[in-house]
């Protein structure tokens, strides 16, 4: 098409009388425009009241002389109408406003994205205030990841934005607004300066993106309500399964439904409200109807019937399922019937389409619902056959499938075999796939059949070292957790000779002395004495005088004069997290004497070992490094059973220093070691040279933080957290990681001998 | 000497049988052999006990043991009085004197140093030394003792000594079977047996949980509560969770639970 045609489209015969004038303000000479005008603007006309439809054209125009070739105003004149329908004429201006704004940046390419969602978004949306809101995320997005080179103009657009707007719909129908806010938030805090991973996270790619959209979904999530459901299943139908959540947020093709096996029950990982009924009360509709099943349901021999005999069982037995639950609590009726679809009755034309699921839809439907008010001879029958059956006891699957073959005999259609088949109200979301009930006596000739069983199994055998444990780490900036962002390794520490570890407690053996006078005066007493005791072994003086006192005064005395005694132990558990990292290699004391802070550590954990060994109480001792937050490497020296013996020894005796200090995620896994001891008190004692840090991340106060939260939650789990520091200049971060729970070590020769006095003094 | 025509129980309690320990206590009792009944709370031990007393003819006295209780509660103690002192008897002391069926209810509470001076009673003794006061009581012919026991939710520390336990004949009690409650529920308290019906089934959904979450199942006793406030005119679901949810736990979760099943099953 050439100038000359748009020239022609101004002169075209139109059978609406402005459509010139139409096109005319429109000023425009892109030809694409011209051969579809006329459709857009009778669809346009529906949707716009005609004094806003110049504001309309004029918006399209403006939008066709950006220069940017005709992809925006088309895409505007094809998809503001549906935007208008969803959210009113008053969005035109913030759009403008912002599009004007994405113009100025270097962001102009996502212009067309942008207007190509928009009309979905909307939809989503429903009201400007929302609209206004995403404007708001689009707009922060754009101007915080817009990158500069000299730093004063933004030169480089942002990686992430087109994909933000082509994600934007399907984002919107999991997250709310809110939701999605966070979801970018996190995004930009994250990947700011880092182009590939930005533009992976917002087309959903990057594993924390996936989990964050998780994190942020709205409706019952099944980890909120696990515990529930479980009593649910325990306290009304007497039933257990392990609970096996499938996500529902990223499949495209096949909608997974829920269902069991013998590995558990699968129900999907959120349930939005739907029709009324509160997201936990679907869970428990799908549960019940899975233990229904599982009560009164028995397989069935399939080989014999077609698809469409099984799928009326289904639908019939599913109904059978569902009268027998209601009949054990008949509040669940209000619950199936608002969640069971009711087709309407000449919904579906049988000329044209296949009817069967519609009819079976209806037939199951009106089972349930004693006011169903269908006039179909066929299925009234069949709901009073089914009613008669049912009327006695539960009948049984077999009974229910001969009537179900009935009716399909009965109702059958030429028309059944259609390939357009009526989907629309016949999927019942709370039942389950009902595979359970069918067995087959013949293998299928499908081909995985041939495939060779031995391959599977041959992969599987390559596992090295334990998986990786993942915690989430604290963000500061936002007050969230990065959902399972660090990675510890954890692996037994490697042997060295355990002559060396005593040779180290041999050159302090005065100080063990000391220890050893000290750690006598320490040891359990045993004996607690029990006061106000009507008879025991001995008088307590005091209460013997005041009952006396009491006597003489003419009231009535304590008789409760005596004490007893009763024993008693210490009962702590400690575990010592010794910091490995890289700055241990440093050098303390004059030349001739030098020492690395490593040694030091070596001697002071040694004889704290020892010491503690003498008290008796169970004691772990674990180092840990990290090098990025994908390794953080947690390394076993004792064990809370193991004796102090030449195997710890050689341990000790092998310690070696490197890498950074990610202590957040070595205090996370401590404490899940400690928490799980049976102890009175449990004690978490770290023993570090520095502040946290690790080589990817920049910000300094972000492990600071991490590591604080770190302390807090082992404080929840009942872990007493202590450090240590050797770090002179320490006082500062360690008061705000620690509390008051800290002490620095100035003088760090004398780490060997503080390292167990502290011990002692603070379990004293 | 004593009355003992107060500890005498003047009406007959409703008592279901829930299987022949009616005739089973009545030879006990015959014999005079000390007896043990066992069973969660709220499931009629009392209430049994009581009935027997009834029925024997018996004065009865009941101590609700408790862990500060002390051997001189039992027995008896000095008091001082204006001229010098005097002795007052215990419960148990008074029973054995006078010829009572004396029941220490949840015996278990009470320290173990306590429980051991009803030993020379429930042996072929019959006897009970005050050696405070220097007098060797002998029990009265119609004397028996019994005690209750729950052994589902105290701590693991308390617990009944052999040598205490295997000076009993005892009796395991538990709720009863579902249709025996109901028609215990409707006795009680003139409730429709459909209601009562239902009652027992939410009782059920409750001792479900044991163990999981619960220490104690939802017991009779709340049952008949709950049945009293429905014909008090209280709304089912209401007087449900007032008598049946809220007592028994604190856990959102099971809460949920629960009210939903009581939700479910009146409508």
């Amino acid at each position: 098409m050439t100038a000359a045609d748009c020239q022609d489209a101004a002169l075209r015969d139109y059978q609406h009388p402005l459509m010139r004038e139409y096109w005319a303000r429109l000023d425009t000479r892109f030809s694409q425009v011209a051969e579809v005008f006329e459709e857009m603007m009778a669809e346009a006309l529906a949707v716009i009241d005609r004094p806003d439809l110049d504001a309309y054209l004029d918006a399209a125009r403006f939008l066709g002389k950006l220069g940017r070739g005709v992809e925006p105003m088309l895409v505007f004149l094809e998809e503001w109408p549906s935007v208008v329908k969803a959210v009113g004429k008053e969005a035109l201006d913030p759009v403008l406003d912002f599009i004007k704004a994405m113009q100025r940046s270097p962001n102009g390419k996502a212009i067309t994205p942008f207007l190509q969602t928009l009309a979905a978004v909307a939809r989503r949306l429903q009201s400007v205030e929302q609209l206004h809101h995403y404007l708001d995320i689009a707009r922060d997005l754009m101007l915080r990841t817009t990158g500069s080179i000299h730093g004063s103009h933004a030169t480089l657009p942002s990686p992430g934005l087109p994909v933000f707007f082509e994600q934007a719909p399907r984002v919107l129908d999991l997250l709310s607004v809110g939701g999605m806010r966070n979801w970018v938030d996190y995004g930009i805090r994250n990947y700011r300066h880092h182009p590939e991973r930005q533009t992976e996270y917002f087309a959903l790619k990057l594993a924390d993106s996936r989990a964050v959209v998780q994190r942020e979904r709205h409706g019952t999530l099944f980890a909120d309500v696990e515990r529930q459901l479980d009593l649910y299943l325990r306290a009304l139908w007497g039933d257990s399964d392990q609970l096996v959540p499938y996500s529902t947020a990223f499949d495209e093709l096949r909608r997974p439904m829920p269902y069991y096996d013998r590995l558990g029950m699968r129900v999907p990982d959120v349930y939005d409200d739907a029709r009324g009924i509160a997201g936990i009360d679907r869970y428990r509709a799908t549960l019940a109807h899975m233990v229904g099943h599982r009560r009164w349901s028995a397989p069935l021999i399939a080989d014999n019937w077609s698809p469409f005999q099984r799928m009326a069982v289904e639908f019939l037995e599913d109904a059978r399922i569902d009268t027998l639950l209601i009949r054990e609590y008949p509040g669940l009726r209000k619950i199936f019937l608002a969640l069971h679809p009711k087709p309407v009755e000449d919904a579906c034309d049988p000329e044209t389409t296949s009817c069967l699921r519609h009819r079976l839809a209806m037939l199951s439907r009106a089972c349930l619902d004693p006011e169903h008010g269908y006039r179909d001879t066929a299925v009234n029958e069949t709901v009073a056959r089914f009613h008669a059956l049912l009327a006695s006891g539960p009948s049984s699957t077999r009974q229910i499938a001969e009537l179900a073959l009935a009716y399909v005999t009965q109702t059958r259609r030429q028309s059944d075999q259609l390939p357009n088949v009526r989907f629309e109200d016949t999927e019942v979301d709370y039942r389950d796939d009902n595979r359970h009930l069918w067995r087959y006596i013949e293998d299928s000739d499908d081909e995985e059949f041939f495939d060779d069983p031995d391959r599977k199994l041959r992969k599987e055998t390559e596992v090295v070292g334990l998986p990786p444990r993942h915690y989430p780490e604290w963000d500061h900036s936002s007050k969230t957790y990065r959902p399972d962002w660090v990675s510890v390794y954890e692996a037994l520490h490697p042997s060295g000779n355990p002559a060396d570890v005593d040779k180290l407690l041999a050159k302090h053996a005065l100080l063990a002395k000391q220890l050893k006078r000290l750690l006598d005066l320490l040891k359990p007493q045993d004996k607690v004495r029990i006061r106000y005791q009507e008879e025991g072994s001995e008088l307590d003086l005091d209460v013997a005088l005041r009952a006396l006192i009491d006597f003489k005064a003419g009231s009535q005395p304590d008789p409760r004069i005596n004490m007893s005694h009763r024993t008693d132990g210490r009962d702590i558990a400690v575990l010592l997290l010794v910091d490995l990292s890289e700055s241990l290699n440093q050098k303390i004391g004059a030349d001739g004497t030098a020492q690395t802070i490593l040694e030091l550590s070596q001697e002071a954990v040694a004889l704290l070992a020892w010491a503690i060994d003498r008290l008796g109480d169970p004691l772990a001792i674990a180092g840990f490094h990290s090098n990025t937050r994908h390794e953080v490497r947690y390394q076993h020296i004792k064990g809370f059973s193991e004796r102090w013996n030449d195997e710890v020894k050689a341990r000790i005796a092998a310690m070696a220093a490197g890498w950074s200090t990610r202590m957040g995620a070595a205090l996370r896994h401590a404490g899940h070691y400690l928490s799980a001891r049976q102890a009175d008190k449990r004690i978490l004692l770290l023993l570090t040279d520095g502040e946290p840090a690790d080589i990817d991340v920049t910000d300094p106060e972000h492990l600071k933080a991490d590591a604080k939260k770190a302390v807090e939650e082992l404080d929840a789990q009942g872990v007493t957290s202590f450090c240590l520091s050797l770090d002179p200049k320490a006082d500062e971060y360690v008061r705000e990681i620690f509390g008051t729970r800290w002490r620095v070590l100035d003088r760090i020769e004398r780490l060997p001998e503080q390292l167990p006095m502290l011990y002692l003094s603070l379990t004293r | 000497m004593t009355d003992k025509t107060q500890y005498l129980v003047k009406q007959e309690p409703f008592y279901r049988p829930q299987g022949r320990e009616v005739e089973l206590f009545a030879a006990a009792y015959a014999a005079r052999l000390p007896v043990m009944v066992k069973g969660p709370t709220g499931c009629g031990k009392s209430r049994f006990v009581e009935y027997m007393a009834w029925k024997l003819g018996k004065p009865l006295i009941t101590v609700a043991c408790n862990e500060d209780m002390t051997a001189s509660d039992l027995v008896g103690r000095w008091l001082l009085d204006a001229n010098g002192t005097r002795w007052l008897d215990g419960p148990l002391t008074t029973a054995a004197r006078i010829g009572a069926i004396c029941y220490l209810d949840e015996i278990v509470e009470a320290r173990q140093d306590t429980t051991v001076v009803i030993h020379p009673l429930t042996d072929h003794r019959r006897v009970l030394p005050l050696d405070k006061k220097g007098e060797l009581v002998e029990a009265h012919p119609d004397f028996q003792l019994v005690i209750s026991y729950n052994p589902g939710y105290q701590s693991l520390m308390k617990d009944l000594k052999q040598s205490t336990k295997q000076r009993f004949t005892a009796f395991d009690f538990d709720y009863p079977a579902p249709e025996l409650e109901t028609a215990i529920i409707a006795q009680e308290t003139g409730l429709a047996e459909g209601t009562a019906a239902k009652l027992v089934k939410i009782g059920q959904v409750g001792r479900n949980l044991k163990g999981h979450g619960l220490d104690e199942g939802i017991s009779t006793r709340l049952l008949v509560y709950a049945a009293t406030l429905i014909r008090r005119g209280v709304p089912e679901t209401d007087a449900c969770r007032m008598a049946l949810v809220r007592p028994i736990t604190d856990d959102a979760d099971i809460r949920a639970t629960l009210d939903h099943a009581i939700d479910t099953t009146f409508v």
